[in-house]
């Protein structure tokens, strides 16, 4: 009998804390199967955020350092520059990546930072039970925007991948979505990318991937990846902001 | 043996290179020596100083409230710390940038014209030195050999040719009679 | 050599070799020094984007178990504080330089001691300490600097060189050699598995309060041996002393010249001087406090150590406070004075 699917080597056998219907768990296995395919699990080193993913440290079956909310591109800074040879990867959700921690996503983008950095938007804070994120849609209700997002009032959503794309600094940026099949393949493509550039030495590489929450967006895990079709890739459009070694998005 | 000293006026006098030189030539004659400048805006253009003291003791506080040496190159630093000097002290007077006269007579004062000799020899940056030379030669304590050697310590490896300078300036301000 | 390049350079002799900061006066040489040194010998400075950037980037080395550190100045530490606790929370060696500044609030820039509460009782949230060094000389920032990275290792928290303006700017001779790191076991470091152990976390979080009880209690069965072992202090002229003053760094050199000069009026008075802040010297001041009559605490702020000497003298002893603050150093002649009025019987004001 030969194995057709198991579990890639560098997940835990821990199980996940997440909501039934969240696509956090598929991520993780998108950035294990990078991992394994690499060859690379012996010399990772994750960064865990604080939010839904703060927990990640038990799940990736690497070194793992926990980092305070937002700091996780400083903290895969020092772990990078003390052993540029390892290979440092932060997953973070939004709050965490674009809100609290914008200053250090933005820098560490900057610099070109030889590190890999998973962005986990489901426009909104999942852990602390459904607020408002810097991503959540104008309209969007949640527990502190219980009338919608009032852009006149607390303004625009942030687009990560746009903004970023505006600094010479960067590799690679991409969004991508994990609600169906084409495109869950097309964010492990992404993902295996992210790392293979900076084993390669080529620089800061993020891949924003839109996930759902069913839980705090209060819908099936079926209709929350429709959500996901109707409503962010619209303000969320996917595809490559910036490729440097393929001459995309390149500063003039 | 202690000397106390305060060196004060305009920054970008030198206040604090002349001090620095001191305290090498201090430190070079086998001394306990200290070395506090102000700091933050003050090294930009308004009113500097810096306290330096040499001792044959170890140095307690750095701080020089009551100098036994005042060397002044503007007339705000004459004003505020005139009355600071301990009595028997002496003062060092930029005699062209400062017109008025010591108003106490329970102290030493040398008025040096250093500013303007040092335009007449074409050293301007140097009256600081000028005056620096005089200090030494009046407490008795220009010894050619550590002055060299105090200078080879502070004078900027990228500019070798200020050596001589210094050299000129110091020895100005020990020859200097009124 | 300034004091702040002291640092600097006994940082590059003590073995580290990452440096982040974040540029704010009176502390700026740090910087400036490193910036220049270690690219010359293959280390690693980058100005982060902020002080919380430089923390996180520190606590990021040292979860990779290499020697680091970063410096500043009073608000800069509070900005730092975050990164601070987290790293008290995961149990990781660094050593952070705080060359204090008036305050509250952006405060000033000229010396102070102000921050001397935040540092001694951690400085974040929390249970947790740092272990607080007060150099009172050039040399001692340097000396003091190289004992903090031992100490950080040792006991797997992180040390701060808790010094002022004074001493940042100051300059003084030094003499700073290379020496012996010593061997420390650094196996829970974040070096990649290389598929032949267990993984290692860093991390502070436990959603099981009796787990993190644990955690903090073994912290604290660390600090003990901290407050056991490590405390450092310099004591003047105490043999025949009737009146101690208590000061620290800048504060204890100002505190020296008014002592010798109460000793030629036959005034009998010596000084404590803490090395350590946290621990503090408790034990030499019970001891002062059966035969001293009175005490003095000398300080650049509005009297925060005198609280630790209180607890430590357990109030037996009237105190006086010479204090000054905002950026403000106290004179020999009011560290006289008091002195005097010590010596005439005067009460604590």
């Amino acid at each position: 009998m030969s194995v057709v699917f198991q579990k890639p080597h560098a997940l835990t056998d821990a199980v996940l804390h997440y909501c039934p219907g969240c696509t956090h768990g598929i991520v993780h296995r998108l950035v294990a199967e990078a991992i394994d395919e690499l060859g690379i699990e012996g010399k990772t080193i994750g960064v865990a955020p604080v939010g839904c993913a703060v927990f990640a440290y038990d799940y990736f079956n690497c070194d793992v350092a926990e980092a305070a909310h937002g700091r996780a591109p400083a903290v895969a800074t020092g772990l990078k520059r003390a052993e540029p040879s390892n290979i440092v990867f932060t997953y973070q959700g939004d709050g965490d990546l674009a809100s609290i921690g914008t200053a250090e996503t933005v820098h560490a983008a900057a610099r070109n930072e030889n590190i890999t950095v998973i962005f986990i938007n489901n426009a909104i804070y999942g852990m602390t039970g459904g607020q408002m994120a810097p991503t959540s849609l104008p309209g969007q209700v949640t527990q502190t925007s219980p009338y919608g997002r009032d852009v006149n009032h607390c303004g625009y959503p942030v687009r990560i991948c746009e903004m970023l794309a505006t600094l010479d600094g960067p590799e690679y940026l991409e969004r991508v979505a994990v609600n169906n099949v084409k495109n869950v393949r097309a964010a492990k493509k992404a993902i295996k990318k992210a790392f293979q550039n900076q084993i390669d030495g080529k620089g800061f590489s993020l891949v924003e991937v839109l996930s759902s929450c069913p839980t705090n967006w209060g819908m099936t895990p079926v209709k929350a990846l429709e959500w996901i079709d109707e409503k962010m890739i619209p303000y969320y459009p996917l595809g490559v902001y910036k490729d440097r070694s393929a001459g995309k998005g390149e500063a003039k | 043996m202690t000397h106390s000293y305060l060196i004060a006026g305009f920054g970008g006098q030198g206040l604090l290179f002349a001090g620095k030189f001191l305290v090498y030539k201090g430190m070079l004659e086998g001394k306990e020596v200290s070395w506090l400048p102000s700091y933050g805006p003050a090294m930009r253009g308004g009113t500097a100083n810096c306290s330096v003291i040499v001792s044959d003791e170890p140095v307690g506080s750095p701080i020089v409230d009551h100098p036994d040496v005042l060397m002044v190159m503007n007339l705000p630093s004459l004003d505020k710390y005139e009355d600071a000097v301990v009595p028997g002290g002496t003062i060092f007077v930029d005699s062209t940038l400062i017109e008025r006269k010591v108003k106490r007579t329970d102290v030493n004062v040398y008025y040096v014209p250093a500013t303007k000799l040092a335009a007449e020899s074409g050293m301007t940056t140097l009256a600081n030195m000028i005056l620096t030379g005089k200090i030494m030669q009046a407490l008795g304590e220009y010894d050619q050999a550590h002055v060299d050697d105090a200078l080879h310590h502070v004078v900027s490896a990228k500019h070798p040719e200020m050596f001589d300078f210094n050299q000129k300036a110091l020895a100005l301000g020990r020859d200097y009679q009124e | 050599m300034k004091g702040n390049e002291a640092i600097a350079e006994a940082a590059i002799q003590a073995g580290c070799r990452h440096y982040f900061g974040y540029p704010i006066t009176p502390q700026t040489e740090v910087a400036a020094y490193m910036a220049k040194r270690m690219p010359k010998i293959g280390g690693c400075f980058l100005q982060a984007e902020s002080e919380i950037a430089a923390i996180n980037m520190v606590y990021g080395v040292a979860s990779a178990g290499k020697r680091v550190m970063t410096s500043s100045s009073s608000p800069g530490i509070s900005l730092k504080g975050e990164g601070i606790s987290y790293m008290a929370g995961a149990n990781l060696p660094a050593l952070v330089v705080n060359v204090q500044r008036g305050g509250p609030g952006l405060g000033g820039i000229q010396p102070s001691q102000s921050d001397y509460n935040q540092a001694t009782r951690g400085g974040a949230h929390g249970d947790f300490h740092l272990l607080v060094l007060a150099p009172a000389s050039v040399q001692e920032m340097a000396d003091l600097t190289m004992l903090g990275f031992d100490l950080a290792d040792k006991y797997r928290m992180t040390a701060m060189i808790l010094a002022d303006g004074t001493m940042g700017q100051m300059m003084e001779p030094v003499e700073i050699h290379p020496r012996e790191i010593p061997e420390c076991d650094k196996s829970w470091a974040l070096t990649g598995t290389k598929m032949q152990r267990e993984r290692n976390i860093i991390n502070s979080l436990s959603m099981d309060p009796y787990d993190l009880e644990r955690m903090n209690l073994e912290r604290y069965e660390r600090y003990a041996a901290v407050e056991r072992d490590e405390v450092r202090y310099e004591s003047y002229r105490m043999d025949d002393a009737e009146i101690c003053v208590v000061a620290f760094g800048i504060a204890a050199r100002v505190a020296k010249n008014a002592i010798n000069e109460a000793r030629k009026q036959g005034v009998k008075v010596g000084l404590i001087r803490p090395i350590t802040l946290w621990p503090f010297p408790k034990a030499p001041l019970k001891a002062a406090a059966e035969t001293c009559k009175s005490f003095i605490t000398v300080e650049l702020n509005m009297g925060q150590m005198v609280d630790d000497v209180r607890l430590a003298t357990e109030c037996k002893r009237p105190i006086i406070t010479c204090n000054r603050t905002g950026g403000v150093i106290p004179s020999a002649a009011e560290v006289y004075n008091a002195i005097m009025n010590a010596q005439k019987g005067g009460q604590a004001e």
